[in-house]
């Protein structure tokens, strides 16, 4: 179960400004149905100020009280006031959202860009993420919705992304290119250059570091099938081990040495590194 | 967190009976000894728990020396699979379903990845259901196990594992059966049901959590999981949860009575909830097959509207039930049941599941459909998704890849 603010809860059993505005001045669509969630979003704009804004919102808990609350802290406001808002303005007014649950802020925020868009007559054919290229074919997320995210609400990992956009979390297709862009947005450099270490190692070098991914990283998940390893001999970029525990005489004892084993040690350690058993 | 007032949610887990808590109680007090102790203080204690593999026996219809006690019905599908595999190291292929709980299905896929063997996932059909010449046409001299489900957790809909058994003896393939939801709903002969291996969970028939079962059937090739004493004669190691093992005794003999119960009233009240609801709102659906199906499930899906809001408000008066919506799991996909019976998206984020047991009562069935239907409509208020339109929010954006 969700651990929901009393805010959010309140805000969701009894939603503010819900329904459909006959005569809105602009409105603001983001999500779909098949995504599990989405927000349409009704302005009432004059002189530049938002008069009134209501919303109907197809989703969770959260989405719905993300809506509610959007509307609140609108109304009254600029349109240059309302731009300013970010997700993390919505989930702050909510007294904060589980993590897992913050893209219901960004869907607000979206949805506020989307429809001020239509209403300055920007690009109003396609309000959905026009910039940018899709990064996540799953739930429709650009690099430009992924860069802003993790700029906004500095984030770190994949998952922080998946929770905040959604990107990432269907097939993890684009798992790589989501990781690259946190790197640009944090300004660090691309994770590719640096993931190897530098290809000359000295044969103490390439030991210390076969050793250590095989303790590290290799053992504990053979243990975890009961298996074993051990680390026969080191010859240059030839590594001999032996499987001990279940791995013996286990049908894919092979597998485990030319696919787990090789491959980790191969990304960890050095490409040109082959594994035999003893 | 207070009780909740009708709990409708008992494929997730049931109350321990009050007969069954009676039965247990003394074992964690004055009747602590270890059955494997040479004093008689220990021995009583092997003796009554030689009683309750008994009752699980007559259950099942099976000999207690068929029975394995386990931690749960997750290590007893674990421990049925890995043996399958290691008692036939040269065959590399398995068989299961798409519909598999997580406790078969991940196992699977990780077999799959890291360990290089190869598993088919069958599809079903809209209604969940298996196609057997699909069965037949997977198996192969490679194949060293076929795990299949009894009954759906989410729909409950129920496989024909009898067919499947022969099928899969017939290829002369093992044969395990994941029957945590089946055991106390369905009537179970192993003597005349050809199925190698069988796994139960105590806690969906109101025994408590963290006991489970694994039947395998006499001169079946065997390879423990646990290694370690003697216990349940060195096919899992590790002192025998004795408390637990009477409850689960206790429990299957109460079962046991209650299986015309439960398919009789239980199932009366389940049909009655299903037909009030399904005719109380406009665009609902069943998941699952009308007929092949648990007495005790329900999953209902209700269009344009979504989960784990309809759940909350359900909460909020008391109604404890799930829902196979991707924000009550947390991930952000809809149920991989629903996705592979292809349950349309305007329906799968809408899915509640209600399960029932022998306490369900028809007050707590006529709370529901009073309550029920109100809360779909004043959801359908806030949903900018509406009767008649298809899709109001542009279809061309990518849809979910799942």
């Amino acid at each position: 179960m969700w651990e929901y603010s009393e805010i959010v809860k309140e805000h969701f059993l009894h939603p503010k400004n819900v329904g459909e505005m006959k005569d809105a001045t602009c409105v603001g669509e983001v999500g779909s149905i098949a995504c599990g969630d989405a927000l349409k979003l009704f302005l009432k704009i004059e002189d530049g100020v938002i008069k009134d804004a209501t919303f109907q919102t197809f989703g969770c808990a959260s989405a719905i009280a993300s809506s509610s609350a959007l509307t609140e802290l609108v109304k009254g406001k600029t349109v240059d006031e309302a731009l300013k808002i970010s997700n993390k303005d919505i989930a702050t007014v909510l007294g904060g959202l589980p993590k897992e649950k913050m893209h219901c802020s960004v869907m607000g925020q979206e949805a506020l860009e989307a429809a001020i868009k239509q209403w300055r007559g920007e690009d109003v054919a396609s309000v959905e993420h026009s910039e940018g290229e899709i990064v996540c074919e799953c739930f429709g997320v650009t690099d430009h919705q992924i860069l802003e995210a993790v700029r906004e609400n500095d984030l770190k990992t994949i998952e922080d992304v998946t929770y905040y956009t959604k990107a990432g979390g269907g097939c993890a297709k684009c798992h790589e290119k989501i990781a690259a862009l946190i790197a640009q947005a944090r300004g660090e450099a691309q994770p590719k250059a640096e993931d190897k270490p530098a290809k000359k190692l000295t044969n103490i070098q390439r030991m210390r570091m076969i050793e250590d991914v095989l303790e590290k990283e290799i053992r504990p998940r053979l243990q975890l099938d009961g298996g074993d390893i051990e680390l026969a001999d080191i010859d240059g970029v030839t590594v001999s081990v032996s499987l001990r525990g279940h791995c013996v005489g286990c049908p894919a004892s092979q597998a485990t040495v030319h696919g787990t084993v090789e491959r980790i040690l191969r990304d960890k350690v050095d490409p040109e590194i082959t594994v035999r058993e003893v | 967190m207070s009780q909740p007032v009708v709990y409708l949610d008992n494929n997730a887990t049931t109350r321990v009976a009050p007969e069954v808590l009676e039965a247990m109680l003394p074992f964690f007090s004055e009747r602590y000894g270890n059955p494997s102790s040479m004093h008689s203080f220990g021995g009583a204690v092997g003796k009554e728990m030689r009683e309750a593999r008994q009752q699980l026996a007559d259950l099942l219809g099976c000999e207690i020396d068929e029975i394995i006690f386990t931690s749960c019905g997750t290590e007893s599908d674990n421990t049925a699979i890995r043996s399958a595999l290691a008692a036939q190291p040269e065959k590399r292929h398995i068989v299961t379903t798409r519909v598999e709980h997580p406790a078969v299905l991940s196992l699977c896929k990780f077999l799959e990845r890291s360990q290089g063997y190869r598993v088919t996932y069958m599809g079903v059909d809209a209604e969940g259901r298996l196609d057997m010449k699909e069965l037949e046409q997977s198996l192969t001299p490679d194949t060293a196990i076929i795990s299949v489900m009894w009954a759906n957790n989410e729909t409950g809909v129920i496989f024909p594992i009898a067919e499947i058994a022969r099928i899969a003896h017939s290829h002369g393939v093992m044969m395990h059966t994941d029957a945590v939801q089946a055991v106390g709903k369905v009537d179970i002969n192993l003597r005349e049901l050809d199925v190698d291996m069988l796994s139960l969970s105590g806690h969906k028939l109101h025994a408590p959590k963290g006991i489970g079962a694994l039947f395998v059937r006499r001169k079946l090739p065997y390879r423990p999981f646990l290694i370690g004493g003697h216990q349940e004669h060195g096919r899992r190691a590790g002192t025998e949860n004795t408390t637990s093992i009477i409850a689960l005794g206790a429990a299957a003999g109460i079962a046991r009575e209650h299986l015309v119960d439960e398919n009789t009233r239980v199932r009366a009240l389940r049909d009655k909830l299903e037909n009030a609801l399904l005719a109380a709102v406009p665009e609902s659906r069943l998941n699952g097959h009308k007929k092949d199906r648990l007495p005790n499930t329900a999953n209902i899906s209700f269009k344009y509207v979504e989960g784990e809001a309809i759940l909350l408000l359900l909460d909020q008066l008391g109604i404890a039930a799930s829902s196979g919506s991707a924000c009550t799991s947390g991930s952000l996909e809809p149920s991989h049941v629903l996705r592979a019976m292809g349950v349309p998206f305007t329906y799968a984020h809408g899915s509640i599941r209600f399960s029932l047991s022998r306490y369900t009562t028809e007050e707590d069935v006529d709370y529901v459909v009073k309550n029920l239907p109100p809360i779909i409509e004043t959801l359908r208020k806030i949903s900018p998704y509406k009767r008649g339109e298809a899709d109001p929010i542009d279809p061309r954006k990518p849809a979910c890849g799942c």
